[in-house]
């Protein structure tokens, strides 16, 4: 499995998810990265991407993502239908003696191209999606969208973990997408660290439950940060406490945090208490990377 | 000529399936032998692509005309590249159907729906 | 049987609070979790017959066999999809195979074959007054439209003569959302009044559109935000979509989901204006067009 080099001193890929959406993850993998000091905010959740909307970067450069998908030179084609028969997803079918394609069914796998005795088969480019790369203030800003309609977020974020690796930044932000299916895994796939976000509700602690299995599955070292946190029992508390998962920071539920948030401001930016909240937030964050990583410096 | 439908059961008695590309079962019926035989439907246990493997089940067979309640955009593209008339069932069962296309009355089918892409993969 | 689905777009909306609301009020007899990656629905619905679990073949796959494997790497090298691992014998990594069958077709040592593999569990409680269908999906998986779709074929089979089934959908817009959205007769779109909410809720509209259903939109949490609660108003105004309701930030509403109840269980102010809401969708779903 894919894993990265050893992590210098306060270095670190830090990947924040959740399992459940409206936790949290973007509030914290934005503010972290307003407050890291020149730090690269990854957004992965390319089928609803929202950090943009809080950094507003500038200077933008956008890169246009594809799939490969196979073509037809039919004066090769003898109708014999081997790839027909092998498409395993059923994105080809014979018509008129020939193979007609369905492009949003098809996984590019390339296996139609391989099985055709008459090499009557080639690719092209098929754009499902789009990473922009810009700046806010000291963070850079890449942004991951796939288009409406496309199935798989996978080669989106493949170019964005990529292009992370370019930018050598003292600390990297994975804004995960909610879950824990294949583009979560994908998402993690490089992290040193994952931050689970965890809200005080039954709903939010059952899903809390899903992403802690899958970081331990992927040996990812974890902590949670509690978001939303009002006080009296917290269901999200006592799973962590009950787990041992290290609780790296509470976040109170606040009106005001609320609002900014609503508002898609940077509450670290727009307050000094909140940045103050957050900075607090990061060190812990920073400490627990540095721990991790150093015990197992093959990670 | 040969005409498809898709049933819940392989018997002419049967009821018309729900679904096109998700039917257990096509009953392909020659006009002139007057006799109907069933195919097991391949596409009802796929991950995805359903629509168009069934369409190319219904081309494979010969068959230039499908009686259907409903039919997704996949399929309908195959069926229609492949010359093969679509029409809309009634309530009744397949041979109902059956009956009253060849009296003329079932009409053609109105609407193609945007298709369940349940499809496998991300 | 009216199927009615509760969508968002942006996840933590509300969705599965409203849905439950809405279970409890029409005492609907048949009802569905899509949200098969992070099912949720169960926790406030009270389950009283043992269910049926039946296990979900997702896409078959690849399987290499250590015995026959050369090592000579062409299956890594054909694999666009990172799926397998090399070593002493390679192997495949579940999490990433997609079954295409690439590998089982290059091997020169015929190692490879694909093999179904169990991808989730479905899960049916029937009972006498009221039938519930979810899944949920295997860590990792690919195939939630699949699953999705079985979800609600299991519903429909065990509750063909109900008259209202209420489905609580997934978050997104991909493949689970779109497998939700094929043949239901009314979507619900759960509107959060924060800017991300607004963004994610145009896109999830333009979704649902393709699909041809009526669609309402209710918006959950409004007094957390006037000025974005006008903001989604005025939207719906533009694009003709009509607004069944408004439901306050409440936080008896956290309590009775923690006790593992619905909010119209409870007297509460969220739960009483989520029944104008349901009114307001009953209205839509069997009034006239």
């Amino acid at each position: 499995m894919r894993g990265s080099t050893a992590v210098g001193a306060g270095n670190g890929k830090v990947a924040v998810l959740s399992g459940k959406g409206g936790t949290g993850k973007t509030l914290l993998s934005v503010n972290l990265a307003a407050v890291a000091g020149g730090a690269l905010y990854l957004d992965c959740d390319v089928e609803e991407p929202n950090g943009h909307l809080f950094f507003r970067p500038t200077d933008v450069r956008e890169e246009e993502i594809s799939v490969k998908i196979p073509t037809l030179d039919a004066s090769k084609c003898t109708g014999c239908r081997k790839c027909v028969d092998f498409c395993k997803f059923n994105a080809l079918a014979l018509i008129r003696n020939k193979p007609f394609l369905f492009e949003e069914v098809c996984h590019s796998c390339g296996g139609c191209a391989l099985v055709c005795p008459e090499k009557a088969l080639g690719e092209k480019d098929k754009v499902t999606g789009r990473v922009q790369r810009g700046v806010s203030g000291d963070v850079a800003v890449h942004t991951g969208t796939l288009n409406t309609g496309e199935a798989s977020g996978i080669p989106i974020i493949r170019n964005l973990l990529a292009g992370a690796a370019a930018e050598e930044k003292s600390f990297t932000f994975i804004d995960c997408p909610p879950g824990s299916a294949c583009i979560v895994m994908e998402s993690i796939k490089d992290a040193d660290y994952c931050l689970l976000v965890a809200e005080p509700t039954l709903f939010g602690v059952h899903n809390l439950n899903m992403v802690y299995e899958l970081v331990r599955i992927f040996h990812k070292p974890y902590g949670a940060v509690l978001n939303k946190c009002i006080g009296g029992e917290n269901p999200a508390e006592a799973f962590c406490l009950e787990h041992g998962i290290p609780i790296l920071g509470r976040i109170p539920f606040d009106s005001a945090l609320g609002s900014l948030s609503a508002d898609a401001k940077i509450a670290a930016r727009e307050d000094a208490g909140f940045h103050a909240l957050f900075s607090s937030l990061l060190e812990n964050v920073r400490e627990e990377v540095r721990r991790e990583t150093a015990s197992d410096p093959q990670r | 000529m040969k005409i498809v439908v898709p049933v819940d059961e392989n018997k002419l008695e049967s009821s018309v399936c729900f679904s096109f590309g998700r039917a257990p079962y096509f009953l392909i019926y020659d006009t002139e032998a007057k006799t109907g035989r069933f195919l097991s439907n391949a596409a009802a246990a796929s991950q995805g692509g359903a629509g168009i493997k069934a369409a190319q089940a219904v081309v494979d067979s010969g068959a230039t005309a499908l009686l259907t309640p409903r039919c997704g955009e996949n399929a309908a593209a195959v069926l229609k590249a492949a010359d093969v008339k679509l029409y809309q069932t009634a309530a009744g069962s397949a041979m109902e159907n059956v009956t009253a296309f060849l009296a003329g009355k079932l009409p053609p089918l109105g609407e193609i729906h945007a298709g369940f892409h349940g499809r496998g993969g991300r | 049987m009216k199927q009615l689905l509760i969508l968002s777009g942006k996840g933590g909306t509300g969705k599965t609070t409203i849905a439950g609301a809405f279970i409890a009020l029409s005492a609907a007899r048949a009802f569905a979790d899509c949200d098969v990656d992070a099912p949720n629905l169960h926790l406030v619905m009270r389950r009283t017959v043992e269910p049926k679990r039946s296990d979900y073949y997702g896409l078959p796959q690849a399987e290499i066999d250590p015995l026959r494997c050369r090592a000579c790497a062409l299956c890594q090298k054909q694999c666009r999809f990172g799926a397998i691992l090399p070593g002493p014998a390679y192997r495949v990594d579940p999490f990433a195979c997609e079954g295409c069958g690439v590998c089982e077709l290059v091997c020169p040592a015929g190692a490879i074959s694909l093999k179904p593999a169990v991808a989730g569990e479905l899960t049916l409680y029937a009972g006498p007054e009221r039938v519930f269908s979810t899944a949920r999906l295997k860590m990792g998986s690919g195939t939630s439209g699949m699953l999705v779709t079985e979800v609600k074929k299991q519903m429909k089979a065990a509750a063909p003569d109900t008259d209202l089934a209420v489905i609580d959908g997934s978050p997104g817009i991909g493949c689970p959302v779109i497998a939700s959205l094929a043949g239901v007769d009314m979507v619900l779109l759960v509107a959060e009044p924060s800017v991300s909410g607004i963004s994610d809720m145009e896109r999830i509209v333009k979704t649902a559109r393709n699909f041809q259903t009526r669609i309402a939109v209710c918006i959950n949490k409004y007094d957390t935000s006037p000025s974005n609660t006008e903001k989604i108003e005025a939207f719906c105004r533009r694009e003709e979509l009509p607004v069944v309701g408004k439901v306050p930030f409440d936080p008896a509403a956290v309590k009775a989901v923690n006790d593992g109840r619905t909010i119209v269980d409870v007297d509460c102010a969220s739960g009483r204006a989520a029944k104008k809401v349901y009114r307001g969708t009953m209205q839509i779903l069997f009034g006239q067009n």
